[in-house]
Formats: structure tokens, C-alpha cells, sequence
């Protein structure tokens, strides 16, 4: 089995001539493009002009746009916590789950992927717009509340004020948080799945209770799987665009809608794909990072 | 140990997965400072009951006691009794140290003292100056002595060895043999643990329970156990034996006669068996009481303790193994029944007497065959 691609080189070629073919035509060649195009200025309507200016970068760090790129972090990162400290409990509870039931809970987390995000996005809007399934609920509770006040002999609780819960910053991180959430749960539960049981045994064993073997062995133990899904979160969430444009509010613009508007209302190409590889720099960044801690922490082997 | 004081009492403990008994009605006394052993083929339940006894199983029926009070539902992080998995269950990303201690912190035994008791853990089991390692630093024999010290420095009632060398090589696995035997004298703790291997089992414990299909067979000494079986079951799985089925020919206080259609002469006892005249029984035979001579005449051998016409048979050799130390044979005797016989070679030529294919008469004392009933 352990054949070296050495010994057969035309075979090994042949077998990945078409898929390198197509990396190149389809991914090399347009991110070449683009990155070119950083590096120019509009001539004209259509015309680029890569000149080798760094001007459209200097822009892309300016003040303005730096605050962007922060509130994005901040927005994918607050996301990303929140995606762990939900899908860490989901993750363990299907860890220990019966075999049966297993797959069916792998199933509902899976599930949302088969629907189209855009479809799911509309959705949420239908929950959370000001007469949406949220706000009618809650007004449902408040009249209910408000007759049996009445026949209990209380004030009335006068006009119910919806909650404004769509097209603010609290929408956008709701829908980030749903959107992603399947991607903390399942490498979390790759590496708890992938946990000898007899060390949790053991640590019972040992004296300790749930809580600290929960602390002191199984977190320790499923921080590779912890980092990969922490990065797998973050990075999408760093370049979100769908949500934040329908469910955020005037001042929850993300990066991504900041390069698209430059690509398309914008017309200008060049400083839309210098935001664009500034965006890929901090990706590549938080890899690297990523990378870093992976190697620091031991394996996590029985 | 002069005095047996029970330390585990297992009171009628049955445990079901569903339909299945993997435990079938046990009742089982540990005493305290033995090394006790639960032996039997996989899936025989023995695994079962130590889980129970260590908290990861609750019995479906029974009670268990530790020291006279009933823990049948205390979890394990309740109970005086510490375990040594199978798979060690050293935790990777602590060092050795640090394993060791695991159990002290959560005891929270005070820095000074605990840093103490871990040295004197680790150099217990002759792991001196290897706290700070990290488990993948470490030989499978080294991880075994990190999981005994991690649980041995709790000081537990019981500890409690789930297969503990069956993931060591040969050699290691003798070694281990030897020390857990001068480990367990030195702390006096009581030992229990799990084996499928009767070696092991003979080799270590002061006594045995024999367990098949959930049920107990036979609690005993190794002693016991290999020359008293007490069903077919334990004969044949501890060690090696021929087993010949019969009917109870003679009776009497001092000598029995058990006539067997796979032999051509009949089996000569020395003593009565309690048994109904002409029920089934079973004669079982270990292969190294049976002495193998070289037929040169008609004549059988007789040992002197048995009527001229029994308890000797001639047959041809089958098979051979030679082992160094001992010989073992398969002769056919007429009827064609194969019988095991093992010989020591006492001289460095007499093997030679028995190659493939010599025949040889084949005979034992009266006092041999083991009778069972079941």
C-alpha cells in the first residue's frame, strides 16, 4: 500500500493532471487576477491599470476601514464563542449518547446544511421581524399576562411594544451563531468522540467528580478538536456576507459587504480586491496561529 | 491472614443488558489481604462484576458490600477502591508526576505531603526520577507502573486489575508477574483482579473464582482448582486435561470402577464416589499424570495401586511437540481416541525412546483421575 508516487510517476501525473488543471484555471488564475488588480487603479469605466501602487492598500488600512475589519473580528470572534460554549454541551451530549441515537442527532445538526442559506436567512427574518413569530408569542404572553392581572384585580399592563430584533447587531451574531453552529459541533465532536472512556473512568476513579473531569480531562484532552472548530467557525464568520446584509442594520456592515459594494456599486475593482487580500492576510493569520497552539498542545492519545 | 476477614461480599448480584445476563446471580466473599482473581473466558462476566464492584456498573439485582455496608449504588468516586485499567488510562497530557497526584488534589491532600506520597508512589513501583516525564515518554511497562502508583498512592481497601498483563510482551509479562506478586505483599492491600489467562491466574492469586456464561463455577486456590475441579468446564479451562465419559461400574467405600466406551480397559479409583451406580460421570485426567513407557511387551505396566487389566492402555504417537523442558504427545489408542500426555524429558536423550509413530502403553495411578459429576 505504502507506495511511493516515485515508482510511478506517469500513473501519479496522470491522476493529478486534471485536478491540478482545474485548481489553476479556476482558483490560481482568478486570485492571480485579482491580487494584479490590487495593485492598479481605474482608467475609465472598465479600464484597470495595474500601475504597482500601494495606494488601494493604504486605503484599506486606513482608519475608516480599519474599524471595519475590527468590528468584523469582533463580530466573528464573538460569534465563534458563542458557537463553543453552545456546541460544546450539544457535541458531549451526543458524545455520550446511545448508538442508536447517535446518527439522528449527527443528523439534526446536519440537517440545516440540505436547505439554501439564503432560504434559511428569510427565515429568520420571519422569526425575528417586528411581527414576527417572536414578537407575536411574547405579545401573546403579555395579554394573557395582562387578563389574568385584570382578574386578579392588578392595573392593566398597557400596550405591548415589540421587540426590535431584526436589523441590529444582535440579529447579525443570532444568525451567525445559527448558520455556524454545525461547524463548532461536529469537529468538537470528532475529538470527544475520538476520547478513550476509561480516562473519564479513571478520573471518577481517582476521586473527582463530573465537573472537574470534565475541566481536568476532557476539555485538556479535545483541544486540538476545541482549535479546529474555534478556526473552522471563525474564518467563515471573519468573511460572512449574506447575513450581516439581511439581517444587520445600517452600522453592522461586515468586511464582506464593504468588497462587495466596492466590486459592484462601487466600481472600484482595485481597492475591492486589496480589501479582499488584506481579509485573506488576517485568514492566513489566524492558521498560522492556529497552527502554532496545535503543535504546543499534546496529541490527544489513550 | 490466619484469620479470613471478608472485605467485598458479592450478595446474589445479577446484572442484565437488556435480555442478557452478563452477571447471573453471584455471591462471591473477598477476604481482606488476598489476591483474588476472577478468571474466565471473554465475555464470561468477569469484567461485569469488577465494573460493579468499582462503580461504572450498577448491579440489576443483589447488593454488594464493601466492609459490611452496602455501595451497590455509590459512584466510584464514593467508593475505597481504586482500579487499574486495562488500557492504563494515563492521562496523556499530564506528566507522570502528575497522574500520580491526580487523585491526592481531589482528596485535597496539602503540596508538601501529596509531592511526598507521589515519590514514595513512583519509587514503589521503580518509576524514581521519572515524575516529570510525559506518558508518550514512556514504555507500556512504565505507563502500567504509573497507573498502578496513581492508584496504589489513594492507600484504597481494594485495588482492583482489569487484564493487567495482557497488553505487555512475553518477557515483561513474566516480570510484572513476579512484581505485582512483591507489590502486593509489600502494601498488603487487597487484589482483585480480572484474567482470561489461567496462567496468570494460577501464577498470582491466592485464590480463584472461575467464572462461565455469567455464572460462578468454582471459587478456590490454584491448588484446587487444577487437581479439584469441581465441573468439566473448569477442568478444561484451567490447563490441560483428557476427559472420558462413563458410567459407574463398582462403588465401594474404598475403590470405584468407571467403565468408559472411549476406553478399552476400565478406570480404577481408589476411593467411593458419591454418585448413583450407572449415571453419567466424567473421568478427567491431566496429561502429565500419565506415564508413557516404551512398549516392549504384551504385558502392560502396573503401578501397584491398581487391578492387572486397568488404568493401562497401549497406543501409537500421533503427535509430538517438543517443548525443551517437557514433551508433550497425542497417542491414538484403539478405539481411535487421542489421549494428551505430557513428559518431562529428565535426561537429554530419552525423548528420543518416543518419536512419531513408536507404540507406547500409556498408564496412571489409581488416584489420578479427577471424577466430576457435571
Amino acid at each position: 500500500m505504502e507506495q511511493s508516487w516515485k515508482q510511478a510517476k506517469a500513473v501519479f501525473a496522470a491522476a493529478l493532471a486534471a485536478p491540478l488543471a482545474w485548481l489553476v484555471v479556476f482558483f490560481v488564475a482568478p486570485m492571480v487576477i485579482v491580487w494584479a488588480f490590487s495593485f492598479g487603479q481605474n482608467q475609465g469605466l472598465t479600464e484597470i491599470a495595474i500601475s504597482g501602487t500601494f495606494h488601494n492598500y493604504a486605503r484599506a488600512i486606513a482608519p475608516l476601514y480599519l474599524q471595519i475589519f475590527l468590528k468584523s473580528a469582533w463580530v466573528a470572534g464573538l460569534t465563534t464563542a458563542l458557537c463553543l460554549v453552545l456546541g460544546f454541551p450539544v457535541a458531549l451530549a451526543i458524545t455520550f449518547a446511545a448508538d442508536r441515537a447517535k446518527t439522528w442527532l449527527l443528523l439534526l445538526i446536519m440537517l440545516p446544511f440540505w436547505t439554501n442559506l439564503l432560504i434559511r436567512t428569510y427565515a429568520l427574518i420571519a422569526v425575528l421581524r417586528t411581527e414576527g413569530y417572536v414578537n407575536m408569542g411574547l405579545e401573546w404572553l403579555w395579554k394573557g399576562g395582562g387578563a389574568l392581572a385584570a382578574l386578579v384585580g392588578l392595573k392593566p399592563l398597557g400596550a405591548f411594544q415589540p421587540l426590535e430584533l431584526l436589523h441590529n447587531n444582535f440579529a447579525v451574531v443570532l444568525g451567525l451563531v445559527y448558520v455556524h453552529l454545525p461547524f463548532m459541533v461536529l469537529p468538537l465532536y470528532a475529538a470527544l468522540d475520538r476520547l478513550d472512556r476509561s480516562l473519564l473512568e479513571a478520573s471518577l476513579d481517582l476521586g473527582a467528580g463530573h465537573l472537574r473531569t470534565l475541566l481536568r480531562v476532557v476539555v485538556p484532552l479535545a483541544l486540538p478538536g476545541i482549535a479546529s472548530g474555534v478556526l473552522i467557525t471563525f474564518i467563515p464568520a471573519l468573511g460572512a456576507y449574506l447575513t450581516p446584509d439581511l439581517l444587520g442594520g445600517p452600522d453592522s456592515q461586515m468586511i464582506a459587504n464593504v468588497i462587495e459594494r466596492q466590486f459592484k456599486r462601487a466600481n472600484d475593482w482595485p481597492f475591492g480586491a486589496a480589501l479582499s487580500f488584506v481579509l485573506m492576510y488576517l485568514t492566513f493569520i489566524a492558521v498560522a496561529i492556529q497552527a502554532v497552539l496545535a503543535k504546543r498542545t499534546p496529541e490527544a492519545r489513550g | 491472614m490466619s484469620q479470613a476477614k471478608p472485605i467485598i461480599t458479592f450478595e446474589n448480584v445479577t446484572k442484565r443488558f437488556g435480555k442478557l445476563a452478563a452477571v447471573d446471580d453471584v455471591s462471591l466473599t473477598v477476604n481482606e489481604g488476598e489476591f483474588f482473581a476472577l478468571l474466565g473466558p471473554s465475555g464470561c462476566g468477569k469484567t461485569t462484576l469488577l465494573r460493579m464492584l468499582a462503580g461504572f456498573e450498577v448491579p440489576t439485582e443483589g447488593r454488594i458490600l464493601i466492609d459490611g455496608q452496602d455501595v451497590s449504588n455509590t459512584p466510584p468516586n464514593k467508593r475505597p477502591i481504586n482500579m487499574v485499567f486495562q488500557s492504563y488510562a494515563v492521562f496523556p497530557h499530564m506528566t507522570v508526576a502528575d497522574n500520580v497526584a491526580y487523585g491526592l488534589v481531589v482528596d485535597k491532600v496539602a503540596k508538601a505531603e501529596r509531592d511526598r506520597r507521589v515519590e514514595e508512589a513512583l519509587s514503589l513501583v521503580q518509576l524514581d526520577g521519572l515524575g516529570g516525564r510525559k506518558p508518550d515518554q514512556l514504555s507500556g511497562g512504565q505507563r502500567q507502573r504509573v497507573a498502578l502508583a496513581r492508584a496504589l498512592v489513594k492507600r484504597p481497601r481494594v485495588l482492583l486489575l482489569d487484564e493487567p498483563l495482557s497488553a505487555l510482551d512475553a518477557k515483561l509479562r513474566a516480570q510484572m508477574r513476579t512484581e505485582l506478586c512483591t507489590l502486593q505483599e509489600k502494601v498488603g492491600i487487597t487484589f482483585i483482579m480480572v484474567t482470561h489467562d489461567q496462567d496468570e491466574a494460577l501464577a498470582l492469586a491466592s485464590r480463584c473464582a472461575v467464572m462461565n456464561k455469567g455464572v460462578l463455577q468454582q471459587v478456590a486456590s490454584p491448588n484446587d482448582l487444577y487437581e479439584f475441579p469441581s465441573s468439566r468446564f473448569v477442568a478444561d479451562f484451567i490447563g490441560q486435561v483428557n476427559l472420558f465419559e462413563g458410567v459407574l461400574a463398582v462403588d465401594e467405600q474404598d475403590h470405584a470402577v468407571i467403565r468408559a466406551p472411549d476406553l478399552p480397559v476400565d478406570l480404577f479409583l481408589d476411593h467411593g464416589v458419591t454418585g448413583a451406580r450407572g449415571a453419567t460421570l466424567w473421568a478427567a485426567i491431566r496429561p502429565e499424570k500419565i506415564e508413557l513407557h516404551k512398549k516392549t511387551g504384551e504385558t502392560p505396566p502396573n503401578l501397584g495401586d491398581a487391578p492387572a487389566g486397568t488404568n493401562a492402555v497401549a497406543g501409537v504417537i500421533r503427535h509430538e511437540a517438543y517443548l525443551g523442558g517437557s514433551s508433550t504427545y497425542e497417542v491414538e489408542i484403539a478405539g481411535g481416541r487421542r489421549i494428551k500426555v505430557q513428559r518431562s524429558n529428565l535426561t537429554r536423550w530419552d525423548q528420543e525412546d518416543f518419536a512419531l509413530g513408536e507404540t507406547v502403553w500409556l498408564c496412571w495411578h489409581a488416584c489420578s483421575p479427577a471424577v466430576l459429576l457435571s
